[in-house]
């Protein structure tokens, strides 16, 4: 049904998903090496072979690579002979996501494919990380992202919102939930460890790793013939706040809950939350940023905490919730993905599964 | 595969950036010891002073100058500094609003330990002997007990300033960016390297499309699957197409004009690419019959040179152009 834009929206879902064991390095394995495996499956859950995927989205970084244009190559595995319609972000696949979603909203494909890699492990993701911040007053000093993550949190625990303690209960639940997670790279219970940067524990900080993800999109019935139970995606948005950390109150995350709302995230009560904080401290400020009671089930899957392959976390937070959904252990899902110091930009999307008649 | 190639890789690049009339009179201004912010439409002054006014997007001009001394807002203890960090010894990261500001910069902070550090701590800009106008000519804060701590800010207020100083106006930064990598280039690429060491060329065919890729980079891009059946191709191939350099490259000690061809070696669907030796550049053609040419310990082909045998028919190679 591509065709013009009717102004009339679409329902679209996700209907499939895959993804690597994340680990900590792959070294036996180029990148296009260690995303194929997860393109195949994805395609093949839904019996769909590239000829039949309309539109081709993905994300990554050049600088985790330390190559320009590293996704060029990346695309090998996609198969793009005869010449595919294709776009790239380079930022976390929830955005690739976001532009799949449009491009189907608007009729100009009916099924995409998006995928995310992100292989940290050639190079040192903490200072691979300063190197988006902005040059005139903040690169020059290599502040590293787990230092920008620790004075969100000591700002955190001069508001009173949480301790140490408290942070210490996230990392424990979330790696405990991740002990059901084959994927995960950091399962069960483990100690929280010494101060890597004041307040910020190593049990406070995500895993290095490397791995990939990927799902399938599509749009009306061709989406329920692709999968029992559709993931529909009812609304997605992202927001970005100020680039500057001095001038924003690190304790909120505005742009998250205005990208909730946006979303409709807020319309009727979600059971999941998969959300992309991958600093305990992170989680602490998104569940207040969104409202979420105890009631909300989150991080099931262990979180970014469990696995954070750069690039890929926040489409894997998509993939998770939508897994849930079609297994219909959710009928309302929450998915959000981050990018930037300390939560500058978020993106949320509501997921649900169809009542079952 | 245990013996998977890994070789260090550093990408360095000194990023050149222009400034704006706020952010160069910033930095010109902190070269002259002297810390200004900008103040927005709304009466709000920001240090470190931008162009834009973060919230309304406003165009900012009116350029204040604030105190060097200020409070802590937040701060992080740094046991282990890392390469490019402003100090080399444990610090505190710190957000810091200068007295007369209302907003926070990020600097380290000079201390003993993090038991002398807190949250709404007073400090002062501790000045870089050597100035340059960049961000660093503040060395870091240190403690500043001066005053008296506490209750609401009776410290100095923001006053107007012209932004101009004495001498040149710093108008860019230089902002060197290094990071350092370890490249393995994964399982296709490590055969075919490790083979090229042993002077043999191997590809790697599709095991849908049949062709043959060489360098074998994993994955067929035509099927969008993994190639894993090893097939040795060459030594011998056919000049494909050509193009003649002119320009000397930088750290390569090749005289021109030379030759640089795509070469389909026999047995392979893709040509690669080499340079042409042994034969005068305005000689070399499509068709011609090459071999490669190794140095005494290269761990691959230093050039390709002709063979001597009859040129081959335009039909062999003209699906590989
Ligand atoms: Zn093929």
């Amino acid at each position: 049904m591509t065709g013009e834009f009717t102004g009339a929206p679409r329902d679209v879902a996700i209907v499939a998903c895959a993804q690597s064991d994340h680990r900590r390095r792959t070294d036996e394995l180029s990148e296009v090496e260690m995303l194929m495996p997860v393109l195949h499956e994805v395609l093949e859950r839904t019996g769909l072979t590239t000829a039949d995927i309309g539109f081709t989205c993905s994300g990554s970084s050049d600088y985790l690579a330390g190559r320009a244009f590293s996704f060029t190559l990346a695309l090998d595995g996609v198969g793009a002979w005869p010449p595919i319609s294709e776009s790239h972000v380079e930022m976390d696949g929830a955005w690739a996501l976001y532009e799949a979603w449009i491009k189907l909203l608007t009729g100009e494909a009916d099924t995409a494919l998006v995928y995310a890699y992100g292989k940290s492990s050639p190079g040192s993701v903490r200072d691979v990380l300063t190197r988006q911040l902005d040059p005139y007053y903040a690169a020059p000093l290599w502040p590293d992202s787990v230092a920008l993550a620790a004075l969100q949190a000591q700002a955190l625990l001069d508001a009173g919102h949480a301790d140490e303690p408290a942070l210490a209960a996230v990392a424990a639940r979330s790696r405990d939930a991740a002990a059901d997670n084959a994927h995960a790279q950091l399962r069960g219970a483990r100690p929280q460890g010494e101060y890597v940067v004041r307040p910020l524990r190593t049990g406070d900080c995500p895993p290095v790793g490397d791995g990939a993800v990927a799902v399938v999109l599509s749009a009306g019935d061709r989406a329920r013939a692709l999968c029992a139970r559709p993931a529909w995606i009812r609304g997605m948005d992202h927001r970005v706040e100020a680039h500057s950390l001095g001038v924003r109150d690190l304790t909120d995350s505005p742009s998250t809950r205005l990208a909730a709302e946006r979303a409709g995230a807020f319309v009727r009560p979600v059971d999941t939350a998969e959300l992309h904080a991958p600093f305990t401290s992170q989680e602490v400020v998104l569940r207040r940023a969104l409202r979420l009671d105890d009631g909300v089930l989150v991080n099931p899957s262990g979180g970014a905490l469990a696995a954070n392959p750069v690039m890929a976390a926040g489409l894997i937070r998509v993939a998770e919730a939508a897994g849930r959904v079609h297994r219909g252990a959710s009928d309302r899902a929450l998915a959000h993905a981050t990018s930037g110091p300390c939560l500058q930009q978020n993106l949320v999307a509501v997921l649900e599964g169809e009542s079952r008649v | 595969m245990s013996d998977v190639l890994s070789a260090p890789m550093v990408v360095e690049f000194p990023f050149t950036r222009s400034l704006g009339p706020v952010q160069s009179a910033f930095l010109t201004g902190l070269r002259a010891r002297t810390v200004l912010g900008v103040r927005t439409t709304a009466g709000t002054v920001l240090v470190p002073p931008v162009e834009y006014d973060p919230e309304t997007a406003a165009e900012l001009r009116d350029l204040v100058e604030v105190a060097a001394t200020g409070t802590v807002t937040t701060w992080a203890w740094n046991p282990a500094p890392r390469r490019g960090q402003p100090l080399d010894t444990p610090f505190a990261w710190v957000l810091v609003r200068l007295d007369g500001a209302d907003t926070a910069l990020l600097h380290a902070l000079d201390a003993p330990g993090p038991d002398a550090v807190r949250t709404g701590l007073r400090v002062r800009v501790r000045w870089a002997a050597e100035r340059t106008g960049a961000i660093t000519d503040i060395a870091c804060f240190e403690a500043y007990e001066g005053e008296p701590y506490g209750g609401e800010p009776t410290y100095r207020q923001a006053v107007p300033h012209s932004g101009e100083f004495t001498g040149d106006a710093v108008t860019g930064v230089v902002a060197p960016a290094r990071l350092d990598y370890t490249y393995t280039p994964g399982r296709a690429q490590t055969a075919y390297l490790a083979a090229l060491a042993e002077r043999r060329a191997v590809g790697e065919r599709c095991p849908r499309c049949r062709k043959v890729y060489v360098p074998p980079r994993g994955a067929c891009p035509t099927c969008g699957v993994a190639t894993t059946e090893q097939v040795e191709v060459g030594p011998r191939g056919t000049v494909t197409t050509f193009c003649v350099v002119n320009i000397k490259a930088k750290n390569l000690d090749i005289e021109v004009p030379y030759v640089y061809a795509h070469i389909a070696l026999d047995g392979a669907d893709l040509a690669l690419h080499g340079r042409i030796g042994g034969i005068p550049y305005d000689q070399v053609r499509m068709g011609l019959r090459v071999e490669p040419v190794w140095t005494e310990d290269g761990r691959h082909p230093d050039h390709y040179r002709p063979t001597g045998e009859p040129d081959a028919d335009y039909d062999t190679y003209k699906e590989l152009l």
